[in-house]
């Protein structure tokens, strides 16, 4: 972009009369175009690209994606496929990582597992965080709502969250698989369940994060020429908390994520012939001494996409903190 | 900070009500019937009378009141009769559970000691491993070891516990047989052999659980060490010419153990929750088994009072947490 300032004007001379005009003030033009093209999420990601581990961690993330997205449309053998004769096999071209005790192909249900998991990840986070930012808002914004509304985070805090996770799963899954089909209804109370416990976080920050912004001036000048406050909140404040919001969103995936899998490792996620990585875990547990590759792919692909999320999340903290990225 | 106390204990109260409400209420929308085991033959007037027995008959308030009445008052009565040898709790009915017909907290205390144990070395062994991971990884910010202990710990808490604990069964268990992969709860330890046993069985479980403990730890050791060494009194401290040994381990370890206190405080109930997975893998006869079993068994005594149990924890711990940091740090002041 800098290039035409470092042009030499006898260059442009060469070119052509017409540019003779503009090379007498050659610094001056370019430079606000190059102003103009900063936003704070330029900055943000000029930061995050330095942070050599989030950026590995990104791209690792990327391809796991694609590897759960794409590779059903390459690797078309049905994850649910039973194939007695070839069960229990080892690596070989027919199945790369071989099948499992009921000789269905161990990728293909890596694939489809993952697309579960990670699809009840991004809900349970999505839910998480929206209804984290809300309550954050709502309780910070609005002076009259912040102690009710702070009172209820605290009980959600001291509420035992995993047996009572388990606890909904197991009394609830039946009535909801008979409405909504066993995968949809179990997915449903999934994912509504780890939303509903793990907003309390994101509404602490957010709401932090609102207190603090409320004193500033810029806030006092929106509020003098009469901005309502729905306006106020989605014009002036949203914006402004959204740095802290997508750090928690990002690290909320990864909780989602590895609860998702506890769960199916206790039996108590989806049902047995729907694939998820927690629940290929579990199932393979029971051979873990003959196969044990099959019991390490699972694990290995839950634990690779937290890390990654994890790493994300750590990149992006740092690259949103304006007291690092002045650097 | 005596009435700080004073009043945080008595919010505490309506938290608790509250949150046995809800679980109360929770099992109480389940659809899971306690009598699904028994066979269709049974003539529906028995089995209306079995569900009297287990107090199935009364509306759900009245259910609710008398558990409360049970777990707060009939239970510490009964204890205080077995400690002193009294009989208040004569003709009371303690909380009985579905399942096995004997009293809940005779089961919780027969397995209790087991999860103790486990999570208890867990947590010990993770604190002793973390602290002078985190002091040295802030001592030499960016230096080899910091960005190792970083990636090792950023690992440690990404890999869930039940995988961590798979694949140790697999190496340590099956593959080089150095461990037992499989808890016996029946083992008592009498003599040289059978401690060697019990630690021997022990070393898988506390692992796993020591080593995501320690992960977590080490991260906020770190942080709030490297806040502190960047002050000015370290400075001042070094200034005076006291030598780095002090400086480090005196000056800055002691301001630092103070937030990092409060978080083994809070994370304490959580270890205990995390403690339900490791049991189901290593088959740990523990709370957390006795939990995962009950709510497969539609026991709802059981589930009520273990999760309720779980909540007491929380909200205790959360309490500690809060007055150990009014305590540890007079820059604290709560009044």
């Amino acid at each position: 972009m800098t290039e035409p300032t470092r042009t030499p004007s006898s260059d442009l001379a060469a070119a052509g009369g017409a540019a003779t005009p503009a090379a007498a003030s050659p610094p001056v033009v370019p430079a606000p175009e190059t102003v103009a093209h900063r936003s704070q999420w330029s900055d943000v990601w000029r930061q995050f690209r330095r942070h050599r581990g989030a950026m590995v961690a990104l791209s690792l993330f990327v391809g796991i994606i694609l590897f759960v997205s794409i590779g059903p449309l390459l690797w078309r053998i049905d994850p649910t496929f039973v194939d007695i004769r070839a069960r229990n096999q080892g690596f070989s071209l027919a199945h790369p990582l071989g099948t499992d005790q009921l000789g269905r192909d161990l990728l293909a249900r890596l694939m489809a597992g993952g697309q579960v998991s990670i699809a009840v990840g991004l809900t349970a986070m999505t839910i998480a965080i929206f209804l984290g930012s809300l309550i954050g808002i709502l309780s910070g914004f609005f002076r009259r709502l912040d102690a009710p509304l702070m009172r209820m985070t605290e009980l959600f805090l001291a509420l035992p969250l995993l047996p009572l996770l388990l606890l909904m799963v197991t009394l609830f899954r039946e009535p909801l698989s008979q409405t909504f089909g066993p995968a949809l209804g179990i997915f449903f109370l999934i994912v509504t369940a780890i939303g509903a416990t793990s907003w309390m976080q994101a509404a602490r920050i957010v709401r932090g994060e609102v207190l603090g912004l409320k004193e500033r001036e810029f806030i006092l000048a929106a509020r003098s020429i009469g901005t309502p406050s729905h306006r106020m909140v989605t014009r002036h404040i949203l914006p402004n908390v959204m740095s802290p919001i997508m750090v928690a969103a990002t690290l909320g995936i990864a909780t989602a994520i590895i609860t998702e899998s506890a769960l199916s490792f206790l039996g108590l996620g989806f049902p047995p012939d729907f694939p998820t990585w927690g629940r290929l875990l579990f199932d393979a547990v029971d051979q873990m001494v003959l196969y044990p590759w099959r019991v390490i792919f699972p694990g290995l692909l839950i634990s690779l996409t937290v890390l990654c999320v994890n790493y994300i999340g750590d990149g992006l903290r740092d690259a949103m903190d304006p007291r690092i990225r002045g650097r | 900070m005596l009435t700080f106390t004073i009043r945080r204990l008595f919010l505490a109260i309506p938290t608790l009500l509250f949150i046995s409400l809800v679980i109360f209420l929770l099992l109480e929308a389940s659809p899971g019937d306690p009598l699904g085991d028994v066979p269709l033959t049974v003539p529906p007037e028995v089995r209306e009378r079995m569900r009297a027995a287990l107090g199935l008959g009364e509306p759900w308030p009245v259910r609710y009141v008398l558990w409360l009445k049970q777990f707060f008052w009939v239970e510490p009565l009964y204890w205080t009769d077995q400690w002193f040898g009294t009989n208040f709790s004569q003709g009371a009915q303690r909380i009985v559970s579905f399942q096995s017909r004997s009293p809940v907290f005779d089961v919780i205390a027969q397995r209790l000691p087991q999860t103790l144990t486990v999570v208890g070395m867990s947590y010990v062994i993770g604190i002793m491993i973390a602290v002078p991971i985190g002091i040295l990884s802030a001592y030499r910010q960016y230096s080899l070891f910091d960005q190792i202990g970083t990636f090792v710990s950023m690992i440690g808490f990404s890999m869930p516990t039940f995988f961590t604990g798979v694949v140790l069964i697999i190496v340590f268990g099956v593959n080089l047989q150095w461990f037992p992969s499989v808890y016996d709860t029946t083992l008592v330890v009498r003599d040289w052999d059978s401690f060697l046993a019990q630690a021997r069985q022990m070393a898988m479980p506390v692992t796993v659980l020591a080593l995501y403990n320690a992960a977590q730890i080490s991260r906020f050791m770190r942080s709030s060490m490297l806040d502190n060494l960047s002050q000015d009194y370290i400075r001042t401290a070094r200034a005076k010419g006291l030598s780095e040994r002090k400086v480090v381990l005196k000056h800055a370890l002691r301001n630092s153990l103070i937030p990092v206190v409060t978080v083994i405080a809070l994370g304490l109930p959580a270890v205990f929750g995390g403690a339900i997975i490791t049991e189901q893998v290593f088959r740990v006869n523990g709370l957390g088994q006795l939990l995962i079993s009950s709510i497969y068994a539609n026991d709802i005594p059981m589930v009520m009072t273990l999760t309720f149990i779980f909540a007491i924890l929380i909200v205790t711990f959360t309490l500690i947490a809060d007055i150990l940091y009014g305590v540890l740090d007079p820059r604290i002041r709560y009044d």
